[in-house]
């Protein structure tokens, strides 16, 4: 990029305006509010998936503002949202492989030869 | 670091007579300006958190492993841990996460004495959540429930549960938490816990992967400690200016990052249901 902000005495890059910094904080505390609260209603196994959600939420709203990434060359939020890409290959290959074969490690645990 | 003007880099560049390149001290010699000197090293501080989060993503993955294999063992073992304790710490990170990115904007303002108050607040906030983890530690180890291997519950030994208290907390694991309305160590347990005939097997893996997480974000606390006291000493000294934030920024990701973290850890190790 060039010089040219920095020719007029100002600093380069975005800063982040104080009402938006004030405004994302709320927003998380409320969601923690709302994620602590959701353990009192009993929907069974959408539980996990509400407080992920909202954990998901929360964690756009601290990469976007917080971490800036809104502001941003695209190109760092690409290798956070590569970092996740893998992250979730990971896991997800990892579960299927041991979904595959639980029923098997279960039945000789239970039924030793 | 003498920063008692701050030139743009293209007027000291002008000034300069001699043949190479001039530039401020706090500009690197390898970088054509301040600018580029920033974007480089945002990028690599997002490359490495890169790799905390697949650092942290291994030990996501054996819960979600284990979970997935043996929810019983998490829906019986995470009524030992405190949710409010969890609560406060996770309000305290995001606080703290508030009181960075407000330290690494008033870096580019040039408030200085902003930027140093921020900065000690974050700093505050990192003990607070210490102090809490040490709480909820040592909670556990007086308990005995530690990793597999260790895992000898005995709570019923340095109960600080009313045999009234106890009687109405009820045996079944399903009902839904009282946490926290006294102090009183694991308040959502089940009274009968050190009974083996509710317990299900291995919960001490349970622990094991509960030290394992909380133990490894509490080391990067601990790292994240020391980086904001090396950049609170650098600002004390005055070395950061609209041109040069670039440190505090880094290490400001880096604490987002655990902060990232611990909003996961929260739901899933003490808001299981």
């Amino acid at each position: 990029m060039n010089t040219a902000a920095s020719e007029h005495g100002e600093g380069f890059g975005h800063v982040v305006p104080l009402g938006t910094l004030l405004g994302v904080f709320a927003a998380l505390i409320a969601l923690t509010v709302i994620t602590v609260a959701a353990t009192w209603v009993d929907l069974g196994a959408a539980n996990l998936f509400i407080a992920m959600g909202i954990a998901a939420v929360k964690a756009t709203l601290v990469a976007l503002y917080f971490m800036h990434l809104r502001y941003d060359h695209p190109f760092n939020a690409m290798i956070f949202v590569v970092g996740l890409l893998f992250l979730t290959l990971f896991l997800g290959l990892t579960l299927l492989d041991t979904k595959q074969y639980q029923p098997e490690i279960q039945a000789a645990v239970e039924n030793p030869v | 670091m003498n920063n008692a003007t701050v030139s743009a880099p293209n007027e000291v560049a002008a000034q300069s007579e001699q043949g190479h390149h001039a530039h401020p001290d706090y500009v690197a010699h390898h970088f054509d300006s301040a600018e580029q000197q920033f974007n480089a090293g945002k990028l690599g501080v997002w490359v490495f958190l890169l790799t905390e989060i697949l650092f942290f993503g291994g030990l996501f993955c054996a819960y979600a492993v284990y979970r997935g294999n043996h929810p019983e063992v998490f829906i019986y073992a995470h009524h030992f841990l405190d949710k409010n304790l969890g609560a406060l710490n996770t309000a305290v990170l995001i606080f703290s996460s508030l009181t960075m990115a407000l330290a690494v904007r008033s870096a580019q303002l040039e408030q200085h004495r902003a930027l140093v108050t921020f900065l000690i607040v974050t700093l505050l906030c990192a003990f607070v959540f210490l102090g809490v983890k040490y709480v909820e530690y040592r909670q556990k180890w007086e308990h005995g429930l530690l990793w597999a291997g260790r895992y000898h519950p005995a709570v019923h030994e340095s109960s600080h549960d009313s045999p009234a208290a106890s009687g109405d907390r009820g045996a079944a694991v399903a009902t839904p938490p009282n946490a926290g309305e006294t102090p009183s160590l694991a308040p959502d347990l089940p009274t009968d816990v050190t009974s083996s005939e509710d317990a299900p097997r291995l919960v001490g893996v349970f622990f094991s992967i509960y030290f394992a997480m909380t133990g490894l974000h509490a080391l990067h606390v601990i790292g994240g400690i020391g980086a904001i006291t090396w950049i609170l000493a650098r600002a004390v000294r005055g070395e950061f200016n609209r041109f040069y934030f670039g440190p505090v920024d880094y290490v400001g990701l880096y604490w987002h990052l655990v902060d990232l973290v611990w909003i996961f850890l929260f739901p899933l190790l003490y808001l299981i249901h």
